[in-house]
């Protein structure tokens, strides 16, 4: 196989004047035309409206799973504009939940769009956005627990050491002792170390009595863990009460 | 005229077709794709922050699927008006072979490039993906590229031009791609009420749909990153292409049978 054609050539010297001319006088002008160019100015670009969702799956042509990451990409390098940073701060929250929400509907089996909410938009150091992303997790979260559990563990950690919201965190880590049974123990039984947290020592001894006996738990080391934590429980209460631990 | 020899004649036809695709270099572009996809793929994955695996073997199918697309389709565009412009056809029927064999010999060796460049996709995307996906995926995917390569033969016959005929044949493509999502647009509630023209603009899409390849079926990146394709899949592919490529054989040698030469 050749990679240069047959065709024979003629020698330069056969090259007329006005061709080698027109050559370097092209060159030329595209050399001084890119050095009286000013360059593009870096400019910061809005996060705008995503497509409809339709929009999207018509312009993904049946590559739904692809075009869902695509879409995380290019949302997560908008702070990164050319020549520009753009603090997290400064972004329209709302978009970012609708560009989200766009990526996770045209996959919903990718990670992707909920890790983002989580690590990086919920990274940033305003309460109000924080909370937009929280909400946001949340509402993903209950179209199917069973695989986005995780996300919602790391929402109500957030809610509980970053935003100092104890009631959020329980509702969050209620959420998943009700709605995602398959969850690992840890996670269900957050709820409890935040009852704890809250002072509310009664309603945790109640939980933990509840998860031991519902039948579910088999592995003997957690049985195991939340008997001693219902004792802890059950005798911290009684100090505060006064009355003997039963 | 007996048939042994009619078979020569499409073995010899199709192995000329053959050699202008390996003498028009391209094995060469066929390269060049993949390492640019490979670059692409690496590229992008090391900007994702999760699931970077499932982007670089999601956007190394994608980007494969259309490039061989594109090459199997001016290929096949440039070989068939370089047959028309060097009377090629009508040298081969003056030795008084049947126009069907002429046909039949040029879509053998169109199916060789396709199938060459499906393996070739195949064994890049089996670099990144579990054997059997990438198994699914390539078979498919040579399932596409025959539909695709009959469908520029038929028409670059119909058409005799190549601007229009690749424009109709990515035309068709792009529909053929679309086509379930946009029957689905048309068939959602939100789409607006029951008026009668709503309900001929959903028929006339059914219409349509019922015509076209359902190629949103066929070599899905959605495999690649999920590894979900099952057998089903393959069987499915094999079937639509079976009988796409029954109708669109006919449907040019209708067309060639009725061409005054």
């Amino acid at each position: 196989m050749r990679l240069a054609t047959a065709t024979p050539v003629r020698p330069l010297s056969r090259v007329t004047q006005a061709a080698w001319l027109l050559l370097a006088g092209g060159l030329a002008a595209q050399v001084a035309w890119h050095a009286a160019d000013p360059g593009a100015s870096a400019r910061y670009r809005p996060l705008p409206a995503p497509p409809p969702a339709d929009v999207l799956r018509l312009a993904a042509a049946g590559e739904e799973a692809l075009a869902s990451r695509l879409l995380s990409l290019w949302l997560q390098a908008h702070d990164t504009q050319p020549g520009v940073s753009v603090p997290l701060r400064t972004l329209d929250y709302e978009r970012v939940a609708q560009w989200l929400g766009r990526a996770l509907d045209l996959d919903p089996r990718s990670q992707y769009p909920l890790l983002s909410a989580t690590r990086i938009y919920a990274a940033v150091n305003d309460p109000a956005r924080r909370r937009r992303m929280l909400d946001f997790i949340e509402d993903r979260f209950l179209e199917s627990p069973g695989t986005r559990w995780r996300w919602m563990a790391e929402a109500a950690i957030l809610a509980k050491h970053r935003l100092k919201d104890l009631p959020l965190a329980l509702r969050y880590a209620r959420a998943i002792a009700d709605h995602a049974p398959a969850a690992p123990a840890w996670a269900r039984e957050m709820s409890v170390v935040i009852l704890e947290d809250m002072g509310e020592l009664e309603a945790a001894r109640l939980l933990v009595g509840g998860l031991l006996h519902d039948g579910r738990l088999r592995d003997p080391h957690e049985i195991r863990f939340l008997e001693r934590k219902l004792e802890e429980l059950e005798a911290r209460n009684a100090g505060r009460t006064g009355t003997p631990a039963p | 005229m007996d048939r042994a020899r009619i078979l020569r004649a499409v073995r010899a036809i199709a192995t000329v077709v053959a050699l202008e695709a390996v003498r028009g270099r391209v094995p060469w572009l066929v390269l060049a794709v993949l390492l640019s996809g490979f670059a692409l793929a690496q590229f992008t994955a090391h900007v994702a922050i999760t699931e970077s695996a499932e982007v670089a073997r999601g956007l190394l199918g994608a980007w494969l699927r259309v490039a061989a697309v594109v090459v199997v389709a001016l290929f096949v565009a440039g070989s068939m008006a370089r047959e028309w412009s060097d009377k090629g056809m009508e040298l081969v029927l003056a030795l008084a072979l049947p126009r069907g064999a002429w046909l039949a010999g040029r879509l053998a060796g169109y199916a060789v490039v396709a199938a060459g460049c499906a393996a070739a996709c195949a064994l890049a995307v089996a670099a990144l993906a579990p054997a059997f996906q990438a198994l699914v995926w390539g078979v498919t995917l040579g399932c596409e590229l025959l539909i695709v390569a009959t469908l520029t033969v038929l028409c670059m016959l119909t058409l005799s031009h190549v601007t229009l005929g690749l424009s109709a044949v990515l035309a068709f493509y792009l529909l053929s791609r679309i086509m379930d999502t946009i029957r689905l647009i048309g068939a959602s509630p939100l789409a607006g009420g029951e008026s009668s023209s709503q309900q001929a603009a959903a028929a006339a899409l059914d219409v349509i749909a019922f015509v076209m390849p359902d190629l949103h079926r066929f070599a899905r990146s959605e495999w690649l990153i999920h590894a979900d394709a099952a057998a089903a899949d393959l069987v499915h592919a094999l079937g639509q292409t079976g009988v796409y490529l029954v109708l669109l054989s006919g449907a040019a040698l209708f067309d060639l049978q009725r061409k005054a030469l």
